[in-house]
């Protein structure tokens, strides 16, 4: 079996199902914590409340926009970025197809390279914010770091396998799929699901009172 | 000591609070909202950075995963005591759980409210400012943290009915109202419950003040203590239910209103017999029922403070608006009023907390620029005594001069005609 054979294979397959295994466990595990009904009559829809939290959070708020604009500018560019490059390459379309037969309509070749460069310039600017500013520096710690590698690496290596044309670059590409995969669902990347949970666990609160953060 | 700290702080932990410790990606964005890192620009005072102890005691005790991580040697080591202590202050003084970090967290991670479920850790073990103690010692001993008697509200009491000319009930059996106060309110702002009277006699209310159940502040909410909150929240509700009353009316003190209307029914562990109604909501009520209806404006410049336990947290944003509205002529709204309001600087225990008051004074500073902004305020209306509270003590530190006046007392005093005489 070559490299490449191995990393599309069964260490793809295996990383695969680690990422959904953990990750369902550590779903699973967050919401079988529970909690205690809340008896207080409500002024408002908890449900409303929990679509809202979630739907609200996506958009900042002009009030603090003045302030925080690098981190906007940077969280959206990034996040954006990936999800164009994730959903919407040609190679990734492929792949999918390879494994369930569904396919989509591919990203052209340059909007492939504009959706990277702000991808990549996203992610820069938001690692830079972690060594650079002084409240980044205080809160973060080692697995902020290597998402944020993991997650370039990534992505780097997926450039340069763009092309197709070496294989060697592909199975890079394909390796720190893998390892990015097998780290996510243990890390703060996970987030990536939480964020449905915290939303919307603050929203349905609020919405009880009438209110909609 | 530490032991009881995590055992609290993990059974404090459910499904919510996991949820906002494992959504959390450290993008600091809290901090920009947070008064006391604005005013001081230190980093520790980043909101996420406050719940560390927290974190630590759920990532190693009861987190998913973590078993496999503590293979790896991934988990943090135990919260010591001095851990505990070092973040106390943070816990404690630089934290009013307004709830404003909230609005620009992307993640709409829930921060103010997961403090209160730190400070029950801090208070099993009892890691709590020396303020907050001596609070719960005057509260155990009268059921106010200023130590008001019952004695001395009758004679509060006593003066407005001289001041109004109206007979004040108390202890009324049957009335349809029981009104709650806060020790500032009967102490610092009596005037408030002849407010109360010219208005609810206009409305032709019935209703009471009990000698039995008149505070309306909770020690319990603000130390983090369940059991001291649950046991407020009961003497009310016993007092309510024995005189068999319809409404409790929580006064203006945001953290009060969110005791008894929201925390209340789960402190207890059932529902109330009776409704909870904030003065605010009541006298919107009363106002759009055509029960007070309002007559001459003041002319002045006035703006208004939005509590954050009545506002953002309470669920109360209209209701002042549209008796500002009715109120006064020129009602100027400050810079992110409403919803993203800045907080007084003082709520969640911070003014009854003596070690914080240099910073709580630097949270006021900024909140006193919002204000300033706006140029040419006659007067700020408050609905809420502990917040007014911070304001007078904030000037006169910071040596400026603004008028701060209670909304119930602005209603009061702008009802069409004048109250009625008293019945008896």
């Amino acid at each position: 079996m070559s490299f490449i054979e191995f990393v599309e294979g069964p260490m793809f397959y295996a990383a695969a199902a680690i990422f959904v295994a953990a990750g369902l466990w550590r779903i699973i595990g967050i919401l079988r914590i529970g909690k205690k009904p809340d008896l207080a009559p409500p002024r408002g829809s908890a449900t409303a409340g929990w679509w809202k939290g979630n739907l609200r959070h996506f958009f900042p708020r002009g009030l603090f926009a003045e302030r925080t604009w690098m981190h906007i500018l940077g969280g959206y560019g990034f996040h954006l970025g990936l999800f164009v490059l994730l959903f919407f390459a040609a190679p990734h379309i492929a792949f999918v197809e390879r494994f369930t037969g569904l396919s989509w309509p591919a990203l052209p070749r340059w909007g492939f390279i504009i959706a990277a460069e702000i991808a990549f310039a996203g992610l820069i600017v938001l690692w830079v914010r972690r060594f650079s500013d002084p409240v980044m520096r205080q809160i973060s710690d080692w697995d902020d770091h290597i998402g944020t590698w993991l997650t370039f690496l990534v992505m780097l290596t997926g450039c340069l396998a763009l092309q197709e044309s070496v294989v060697a670059l592909r199975a890079t590409h394909m390796l720190f799929v893998n390892i990015w995969l097998i780290y996510f669902p243990f890390s703060r990347l996970m987030h990536a699901f939480t964020v449905f949970l915290s939303r919307g666990a603050t929203g349905a609160s609020y919405g009880r009172k009438g209110m909609n953060p | 000591m530490t032991n009881v700290a995590i055992t609290t702080l993990l059974n404090q932990t459910d499904s919510d609070i996991a949820a906002y410790l494992e959504a959390c990606v450290h993008c600091g964005e809290c901090a920009e909202a947070c008064q006391f890192y604005e005013s001081t620009r230190d980093p520790k005072y980043t909101p996420t950075f406050k719940l560390a102890p927290l974190v630590k005691a759920y990532k190693r005790h009861k987190a998913p995963l973590r078993g496999i991580k503590k293979i790896f040697g991934l988990v943090p080591d135990e919260v010591t005591e001095d851990e505990l202590r070092e973040w106390e202050p943070l816990i404690y003084d630089s934290c009013t759980m307004c709830g404003r970090c909230t609005l620009v967290c992307p993640m709409g991670i829930d921060i103010a409210g997961t403090i209160r479920k730190v400070r029950e850790g801090y208070a099993a073990a009892d890691i709590v400012p020396d303020g907050l103690k001596q609070a719960r010692v005057n509260v155990e001993k009268t059921s106010s943290p200023m130590g008001v008697t019952p004695k001395a509200l009758l004679a509060q009491i006593k003066h407005q009915e001289e001041d109004t000319g109206l007979k004040i009930p108390v202890d009324v059996q049957g009335a349809d109202y029981l009104a709650l106060f806060s020790s500032h309110e009967i102490m610092a702002s009596p005037e408030i419950i002849g407010a109360y009277a010219r208005i609810f006699a206009k409305a032709g209310l019935s209703w009471t003040i009990s000698t039995e159940a008149y505070e309306a502040t909770n020690v319990g909410v603000q130390i983090g203590s369940g059991p001291l909150a649950a046991k407020l929240v009961q003497r009310v509700v016993d007092e309510a239910e024995r005189l068999g009353v319809k409404y409790v009316i929580s006064p203006e003190c945001g953290h009060a209103y969110g005791a008894i209307r929201w925390a209340g029914p789960n402190l207890i562990g059932r529902t109330f017999d009776f409704e909870v109604l904030h003065i605010i909501e009541l006298l919107d009520r009363l106002r759009r029922d055509g029960l007070i209806p309002a007559g001459k404006k003041d002319e002045r410049r006035l703006t208004l403070h939005d509590p954050c336990q009545i506002v953002r947290r309470g669920g109360l944003l209209k209701e002042p608006r549209r008796l500002m509205d009715d109120a006064c002529s020129n009602f100027v709204e400050m810079p992110g009023a409403g919803i993203a309001n800045l907080c007084c600087g003082g709520g969640g225990g911070v003014s009854a907390n003596q070690r914080a008051e240099e910073l709580r004074t630097k949270a006021f500073g900024v909140k006193l620029d919002q204000i300033e902004k706006l140029g040419g305020v006659d007067a700020v209306v408050i609905p809420c005594a502990n917040c007014r509270g911070v304001f007078e003590d904030g000037l006169f530190d910071l040596d400026r001069e603004l008028e701060v006046i209670g909304l119930g007392e602005l209603v009061a005093e702008t009802l069409a005609d004048d109250p009625p005489k008293a019945a008896e």
